[in-house]
C-alpha cells in the first residue's frame, strides 16, 4: 500500500511502486481532469502541482511522492484568479490540455521570476496544445497576475 | 430502441418539444406534444421547452471546442426570441434527423455545422416562437399580429405578457407553422454579440468527460501491439510474460495486432511491453523519407490527370515571360492532444459506444459491422474530444473496441497510445508542385500552369470518386482558385504509397494555397508589381474576395511604411463558401536564419459572424496551427515505417513562436453563412513566406520553411 496526499486528502493505493502517478490518480483515484498525452514528459497535459511545482505525472512514479501534497485542477479553489482569469478570456477550445497549462501557470505565476510578456512565454514555452489557444494565454496570466499581486498584499 | 429511449427522455409533461424527423426527401419539423407521439415518426428533439422557462437545445454536431454547440443554440435561441439565460445544450445521441441536410451523413467535418444547417436551424427556432405566440394570442383572444415576442416571453396588447414556460401546454397544441419567416440580420439580439461558450466553465474546472475518462463499472482498458512496419505481421509474441504482469486479464491477436486486456491502463501497458512481439519484415521494408522524395520525383516526371481551362500549353510558347517554381509539402499528423479511443459494450441484442467522434453515422456503421447487429440496436453517445482536426472522421478505433468488447463480453476501452497515434494516422497528403506561369509585355497573367503530385484521400476511403485518375480532393484551392485567368491547366499525379492519408483542417487547401498564393507573388515580382495590386487585378470589383483583400491591405496597414529590418507579405483563400486572408510582418535574422512572426493580421467574411468569439478563436487557432505547420511540422519516415513518433519528433508550435500580435476582423458580407475552422489555416504559410522573401529576397518554397536558408555567409 502506498499513500499519497491528494488535494488534501490522504489516499491509500495498492499499486506497483512504479506506477506512473497520472495512471494512479486517473485510473485508481478516479481524477480524470490529469490527462494522458505523450507519455514522455513532452506535452505537459498530465501537469499537476506536487509542493506547489508543476510536475508531469506522466513520467513521475508514485513512490517518489512520498510525503508530498499533489494539487490537481479541482484541488484550486473555484474562484482561483488562474481560474477565473481563464473563463474570462474564453482561453480552451477544446479543453484537453487546458487543466495542466492552468497548474503551470499557476507554479509559474507564484514562483516566476520574470513575469513580463516575455518571461511568461518562457516558462510556457514547453507546454503543447493543438487548438492553438496560445494567444489568449499570456492575456489571461497577465490577468491573473494582478489578481494575484492585489491579493497577496491584502 | 433508441428512438423510444429519446422519447421518453423527451416528453416530460407539459413541455414544447420541436423535433425533427427524417422522411423522404429531407427532413421535417414535428411537434414532439404527447399526442403524437404514437405517430409512426422516429423524432429527436432539437428544443425543449419547459415549463420552468428553461431551454435546451439538442445538438447532433461534435464538441471539439470549436464553439459550434453555442453557435447553434445561438441561431435557435436568437430566431426564437429566447432568454438566453434559460438556454443550455445538449449533446443527442447519433440518429439520423442529424444527419447533414446536404451531406446525408452526421459528421462533424468540413466546416459544415452551420453552413449545412443555416436554414434548418432557424427554421426551428422561427417555428417555435410563431407556436407560442400564436398559443398566447389564443388564450387572450387576441388578434396574433396584434402581439410580439422578446426576451423569453409573448406579449400582448394592453401590456399583458407571458412567460415561453406557461405556454408550452398550449404552444404544443398548435400545429407546426408550414412558413415561419426569419428575421431580418439587422434585428439578431443574439447573433453577433459576444457570449461566453457553454462548455467553458466545466472544462475550466476540469469536470467535462472526454472519450479517454468514460469508465464502465467491470470494463478491461485494452491496448494494442501495432504494427511498426507497414503491413508488417506479428510472427511471436510472448503470451505468459504479458499475462504474468499483474493486472493483465487476456491476451488476443485481433486484426493482425494483439490486443491486452487489464484491469489499469499502466498494467495493459506494462502487458504490451512483455509481449515482445516479433514482427515480420512488412510490405515496404526500405521506406523512408528518401524512399518518398524518389517516388515523387519520379511520378512528377510522368503523365497525370488534366483538368484545363483555355490553352495554358500555347499561351505560355506565346508568353513574354514565363517563370517556374517547384514547391513541397510534407506529410503532416492531426497530432491532437487526446489519443484516439473508444470505449464499447456489447449484448446479446444491443451495442453501447462511448466515442470522441466526428462521424456518428461511420461509428454506428462501424458497430454495426463488427458485431452483426442492426444500427436500431446501436447507441452512439459522442464524449467531449480532445481535439480533433478531422482524425476522429475515422470509425478505426469504434471498429476495435466494439470487436474487442464482443470478443471478452465485457465493456472495453480502446486506447491508443501517443505513438500508436503518430504511427498510424491519416495523415495530411505530402505533395510536390511544379507550376509554371506566363507574363504578356504588360505583366499580366496569361497562363498558369500546375503540375501536382500527391496521394490521394478518396483512393482509401471512397475510390468511386476517383474518376480517371483525377482526386477533386487533391485539387482543391487550384481548380477553384478565386482569381480569372484567361489558361489555366491542372496536372495531377496519383502516388501510391502505404501510409493512410485523410481529412486535416482545410485539407489540399493547406497545401494548394500556400504553392498559388507562393506563386502568385513570384509572377507579382517578375511583373514588379505590387503583390495586393497584382492579384486585385485579377479580381471581380466588388466580389467577396475583392473586398476582402482591399479590407486586408487597410486594416494590416499594408501601404504603410515597413519598418526597417521587417517583410510583409498577403495571400488570400476562398473556400468552405468563406474568404480568409493573412497578412504576416516578419523579421529575419540573418547570424542564424531565425524568422519572427511580428504581426499575424487576418480578415475572414463568413458570410454572416454568427458567434464573434468562436470565431475569432478558430482564427487565433487556425493561425497557430498554420504557423506550426509553417515551420515546424513534418512526418518522417525510415526503416519501412514511421519516425516521427511522439511530440518530441514532432514538436507543434511553442508559446515563444507566437506572433506578438495576432489580430482578426470580420466582415460581414451579408452572404449565407459560411465555414470557419478550415478558412482560418491555408493563408498563414504564404503569407508568411511571401514577408520572408520581402526581407530578404531569399525564396523558401518547402514546408516546413527551411530558415537555415536565410542565413548570410
Amino acid at each position: 500500500m502506498i499513500v499519497i496526499n491528494v488535494n488534501g486528502k490522504d489516499r491509500q493505493v495498492d499499486v506497483d511502486p512504479d506506477t506512473p502517478l497520472l495512471w494512479v490518480l486517473r485510473d485508481d483515484l478516479g481524477v480524470t481532469s490529469v490527462k494522458y498525452g505523450c507519455g514522455e514528459g513532452m506535452c505537459g497535459v498530465c501537469t499537476v502541482l506536487i509542493d506547489g511545482a508543476a510536475e508531469r505525472s506522466c513520467v513521475t512514479p508514485v513512490s517518489s511522492v512520498g510525503k508530498g501534497k499533489v494539487v490537481t485542477i479541482e484541488g484550486l479553489p473555484e474562484d482561483h484568479p488562474v481560474k477565473l482569469a481563464w473563463i474570462e478570456n474564453q482561453v480552451p477550445q477544446c479543453g484537453y490540455c487546458q487543466p495542466g497549462m492552468m497548474l503551470q501557470a499557476v507554479d509559474v505565476l507564484t514562483h516566476g521570476k520574470d513575469l513580463s510578456e516575455a518571461g511568461l512565454a518562457s516558462a510556457m514555452d514547453d507546454f503543447t496544445c493543438r487548438c492553438g489557444t496560445h494567444p489568449r494565454v499570456l492575456p489571461a496570466m497577465k490577468q491573473a497576475a494582478a489578481t494575484m499581486k492585489k491579493g497577496s498584499k491584502s | 430502441m433508441t428512438a423510444s429511449l429519446t422519447r421518453r427522455q423527451f416528453l416530460k409533461n407539459g413541455c414544447l418539444v420541436l423535433a425533427v424527423a427524417a422522411v423522404s426527401g429531407g427532413v421535417t419539423l414535428v411537434n414532439l406534444s404527447p399526442a403524437s407521439a404514437a405517430a409512426n415518426f422516429k423524432p429527436h428533439a432539437f428544443l425543449e421547452i419547459a415549463p420552468d422557462d428553461t431551454i435546451t437545445v439538442w445538438v447532433g454536431q461534435t464538441n471539439l471546442g470549436q464553439g459550434t454547440q453555442t453557435g447553434i443554440a445561438m441561431i435557435i435561441a436568437d430566431e426564437l426570441d429566447a432568454d438566453w439565460n434559460r438556454v443550455g445544450v445538449r449533446m443527442a445521441l447519433a440518429a439520423d434527423v442529424f444527419k447533414d441536410p446536404k451531406w446525408g451523413v452526421q459528421l462533424t467535418a468540413g466546416s459544415t455545422s452551420i453552413r449545412h444547417r443555416w436554414d434548418l436551424l432557424r427554421t426551428v427556432g422561427a417555428a417555435a416562437r410563431l407556436m407560442l405566440l400564436r398559443a398566447a394570442a389564443e388564450e387572450w383572444n387576441v388578434d396574433p399580429a396584434r402581439c410580439s415576442t422578446k426576451s423569453g416571453k409573448v406579449h400582448g396588447p394592453d401590456g399583458r405578457s407571458l412567460s415561453y414556460g406557461r405556454l408550452t401546454d398550449a404552444a404544443s397544441r398548435q400545429e407546426v407553422p408550414k412558413d415561419s419567416p426569419f428575421k431580418n440580420a439587422r434585428d439578431y439580439t443574439i447573433m453577433g454579440t459576444y457570449r461566453r461558450r457553454f462548455d467553458m466553465v466545466d472544462k475550466v474546472q476540469g469536470r467535462t468527460q472526454f472519450g479517454l475518462d468514460v469508465r464502465m463499472p467491470d470494463m478491461l482498458i485494452a491496448v494494442l501491439a501495432r504494427p511498426p512496419r507497414y503491413g508488417a505481421k506479428p510472427e511471436s509474441y510472448d503470451e505468459k510474460a504479458a499475462m504474468a504482469v499483474k493486472g493483465v486479464r487476456k491476451v488476443l491477436p485481433y486484426d493482425g495486432k494483439v490486443a491486452v486486456f487489464a484491469e489499469t491502463t499502466h498494467a495493459a501497458l506494462k502487458g504490451r511491453d512483455a509481449l515482445a512481439v516479433k514482427w515480420s519484415k512488412g510490405d515496404v521494408p526500405d521506406l523512408s523519407d528518401k524512399y518518398i522524395a524518389d517516388l515523387f520525383g519520379e511520378k512528377m516526371s510522368g503523365p497525370g490527370a488534366i483538368l484545363s481551362q483555355g490553352d495554358a500549353e500555347k499561351a505560355l510558347a506565346g508568353a513574354a515571360s514565363v517563370i517556374e517554381a517547384s514547391y513541397s509539402v510534407p506529410f503532416v499528423s492531426h497530432a491532437q492532444l487526446e489519443p484516439t479511443n473508444c470505449t464499447a459494450f456489447v449484448e446479446a441484442d444491443r451495442c453501447r459506444v462511448w466515442a470522441p467522434t466526428q462521424g456518428q453515422t461511420a461509428s454506428l456503421q462501424a458497430a454495426a459491422e463488427a458485431t452483426g447487429l442492426p444500427v436500431d440496436k446501436i447507441e452512439v453517445m459522442t464524449t467531449f474530444c480532445g481535439g480533433g482536426f478531422g482524425r476522429r472522421i475515422e470509425s478505426d478505433v469504434v471498429t476495435e473496441a466494439v470487436a474487442l468488447s464482443k470478443a471478452v463480453g465485457r465493456p472495453v476501452k480502446v486506447m491508443w497510445t501517443r505513438e500508436d497515434d503518430f504511427s498510424d494516422d491519416v495523415y495530411r497528403p505530402a505533395s510536390v508542385c511544379h507550376i509554371q506561369g506566363g507574363l504578356d509585355a504588360q505583366g499580366d497573367i496569361t497562363a498558369w500552369r500546375h503540375k501536382i503530385a500527391s496521394p490521394s484521400i478518396f483512393s482509401r476511403v471512397s475510390p468511386e470518386a476517383v474518376k480517371d485518375g483525377m482526386d477533386s480532393s487533391s485539387i482543391q484551392g487550384l481548380d477553384d482558385m478565386p482569381y480569372k485567368l484567361p489558361n489555366r491547366l491542372i496536372e495531377y499525379v496519383l502516388v501510391d504509397l502505404p501510409m493512410r492519408v485523410g481529412w486535416l483542417r482545410s485539407v489540399a487547401y493547406s497545401y494548394n494555397v500556400f504553392t498559388v498564393e507562393s506563386f502568385m507573388d513570384e509572377l507579382a515580382r517578375k511583373a514588379g508589381k505590387d503583390p495586393v495590386a497584382f492579384r486585385l487585378a485579377l479580381l471581380e470589383p466588388g466580389s467577396r474576395p475583392h473586398k476582402l483583400l482591399t479590407a486586408l491591405a487597410e486594416k494590416s496597414g499594408w501601404n504603410t511604411p515597413v519598418p526597417p529590418g521587417r517583410g510583409r507579405g498577403v495571400a488570400l483563400t476562398d473556400c468552405f463558401e468563406s474568404v480568409a486572408g493573412h497578412m504576416a510582418e516578419v523579421s529575419v535574422d540573418r547570424a542564424s536564419g531565425k524568422v519572427t512572426v511580428h504581426r499575424l493580421v487576418c480578415v475572414v467574411d463568413s458570410g454572416v459572424s454568427v458567434y464573434p468569439d468562436a470565431l475569432t478563436a478558430q482564427m487565433e487557432g487556425g493561425a497557430i496551427i498554420g504557423l506550426s505547420m509553417t515551420f515546424n511540422e513534418a512526418m518522417r519516415f525510415a526503416d519501412g515505417g514511421v519516425a516521427s513518433t511522439n511530440y518530441s519528433g514532432y514538436p507543434l508550435l511553442s508559446m515563444t513562436q507566437v506572433p506578438e500580435k495576432v489580430e482578426v476582423h470580420m466582415i460581414d458580407s451579408g452572404a449565407k453563412a459560411g465555414g470557419i475552422g478550415e478558412p482560418s489555416v491555408p493563408t498563414v504559410a504564404p503569407a508568411v513566406a511571401n514577408a520572408i522573401f520581402n526581407a530578404t529576397g531569399v525564396r523558401l518554397r518547402d514546408l516546413p520553411l527551411d530558415t537555415s536558408k536565410l542565413k548570410k555567409a
